[in-house]
């Protein structure tokens, strides 16, 4: 369970330039939710993940996971239980190190990184079978460099990594958004057999409607710090685009766009 | 016949610097000016020893652990305090001109009448009486192959792996719950060991320290990377084509550090060259400047040509 409370965040506090990003901002997250985030630019959904994530200090309010206070916990620490996918697919992966160098990586996360082999041989038929997974052909370049895969590959690569330890949060920051229709379909289909497989719990901001639609338990609709729709559950399962979409314009008009 | 011997010399000690160079240079994209203060480090520290009758092969691992404390200073510097890369290594290198006097007490510290790692009664006895001329040659051929397979054989560790992912992806070592700072400090002690290793190597062979060799050992360090990763890399590249198949050991051609110590060796060749053609020994820095330009600028066009054509 995640649990932020009375959340403060200020962009160029003291300048004036000043913005208020968040101002007493709540939300509980449940364990095992799959929460999709949608709103327009700057309304704080990939703000809303870089504080979960530590990855910006908080100017006021604490978060939770599962009752530990993990607000003053540094970035590196929290993603021992974090996964993360980025939008941009150089992100998860090591461009100049091979699939199975990358693969052998991400199987380390949690233990220590010492002197020992950096490979596991006895691993790689289990590299093998969770690449075959993704259906790619991935499973026969082990020795390329993710350098040389397509953006595609890569993301598929990254969701991979980063779900292949015990973590107990998946947190997607818009990662089909740089892809082609077709890939992100995939991509998506992807992360909605590994969240149900694992039983993550996770928060994805995405630009698609369509995916925050299809894909989740609740839906969020960020606006100006501010969730200004949270549904979960059956009411979640009711809506329709058309609902999300009436929604946006109701808030362009307020904006007076 | 001593021409040769000379640039085997002066390219495997430089050898020894280029392969801490191209760790924190190539693998942690992390320009580290403190070199030309910890290779002199290295030289000092080796003089001071041998003076103070240390056997003359303590002196390597010992210069080694002089290095690794300035690196941590330059790592400490940057990761800690926040300060940028270039202007770290930049502080740590003027810091270590002081303190490199104080560990030699002066500017220039022979050590001609000592015993040293490629003067001394053992290899006298075991070094056979037709390699004599190659004696120092080949103790040089040991320590340099010596770092390069030990320095392989990190690479491919886990603190190895995660040290090579810091310089391509930093964003991926933290995701993998690891504080990316301790993983810069650790390659910039390592590093830097190497670093003071050369210069160690080089006081004995030299048989004197002097203050002033450490300026431009950054320029030579990157000049033998950038000359051993572009020619030599390139040149086997037939034998990736194949790498396909598997054999991650083929992939890419030539590893990384052999075509460092090659670059090494030929970049000491174009040095001697220069001179031979009548320039003077206190116009060397001019001329390692001037070849550096040359490689940088040709390397610069040769990766250009490639991508426009790709």
């Amino acid at each position: 369970m995640l649990e932020l409370n009375h959340i403060e965040k200020y962009y160029n506090a003291g300048t004036v330039h000043e913005m208020c990003m968040f101002q007493d901002f709540s939300m509980r997250i449940d364990a095992g939710q799959f929460v999709s985030v949608v709103g327009s630019n700057g309304s704080g959904k990939t703000s809303l993940l870089n504080i979960i994530c530590g990855s910006i200090p908080l100017d006021g309010g604490k978060i939770c996971i599962n009752g530990e206070d993990i607000t003053h916990m540094p970035e590196y620490r929290r993603q021992r239980r974090i996964g993360r996918v980025y939008q941009n697919p150089a992100m998860g992966t090591c461009p100049s190190m091979t699939i199975l160098e990358n693969m052998s990586l991400a199987d380390n996360k949690g233990k220590p990184f010492n002197l020992r082999r950096g490979m596991n041989r006895k691993r790689i038929d289990f590299y093998r079978e969770q690449l075959r997974f993704l259906g790619l052909g991935l499973e026969d370049k082990l020795h390329v460099k993710v350098g040389a895969l397509s953006g595609g590959q890569r993301q598929a690569m990254a969701l991979l990594m980063s779900t292949m330890t015990d973590i107990e949060f998946l947190i997607l920051d818009e990662h089909t958004a740089a892809l082609d229709p077709k890939t992100a379909e995939i991509i998506m289909e992807l992360t909605g057999k590994v969240v149900r497989e694992k039983k993550l719990t996770t928060i994805m901001v995405t630009h698609n409607l369509r995916y925050a639609v299809e894909y989740g338990d609740r839906l969020v609709m960020m606006h100006q710090g501010q969730a200004i729709m949270d549904e979960s559950g059956t009411a979640k399962a009711a809506i329709r685009i058309e609902d999300i979409l009436d929604k946006f314009n109701e808030i362009s008009i307020e904006c007076g766009n | 016949m001593s021409i040769l011997i000379g640039i085997l010399e002066e390219g495997l000690i430089y050898a020894i610097l280029a392969l801490g160079v191209y760790i924190t240079y190539k693998i942690l994209d992390f320009p580290d000016l403190s070199v030309d203060g910890t290779f002199p480090l290295g030289a000092a520290v080796t003089a001071m020893l041998i003076l103070k009758d240390i056997p003359p092969a303590l002196t390597l691992p010992l210069a080694f652990l002089a290095g690794v404390l300035a690196g941590c200073v330059t790592g400490f510097i940057h990761v800690k305090l926040k300060v940028r890369d270039l202007l770290s290594g930049i502080i740590v290198m003027t810091a270590l001109y002081s303190v490199n006097l104080r560990i030699a007490g002066k500017a220039n510290l022979p050590i001609f009448s000592k015993d040293t790692i490629f003067d001394n009664a053992f290899l006298e006895q075991a070094v056979p009486e037709p390699l004599k001329p190659f004696s120092v040659v080949l103790v040089l051929l040991i320590i340099t192959v010596f770092c390069k397979v030990l320095l392989d054989l990190y690479l491919n560790t886990r603190s190895g792996y995660l040290l090579r992912a810091v310089g391509d992806n930093d964003v991926l070592v933290t995701s993998l719950a690891k504080d990316k700072g301790m993983v810069k400090l650790v390659g910039l002690a390592i590093a830097n060991g190497f670093v003071a290793l050369a210069g160690c190597v080089y006081c004995q062979q030299k048989g004197f320290f002097e203050i002033s060799t450490g300026t431009g050992a950054i320029v030579i360090g990157l000049a033998n990377v950038i000359i051993g990763t572009k020619i030599f890399r390139h040149l086997s590249l037939f034998v990736s084509k194949r790498a396909g198949e598997g054999k991650p050991r083929k992939q890419g051609g030539m590893r990384a550090t052999t075509a460092v110590i090659l670059g090494s060796l030929v970049y000491r060749g174009c040095v001697a060259l220069a001179i031979s053609l009548g320039m003077a020994a206190s116009d060397l820095k001019l001329v390692t400047s001037a070849l550096f330009l040359v490689i940088l600028v040709m390397s610069s066009r040769k990766g250009r040509k490639v991508t426009t054509h790709a």
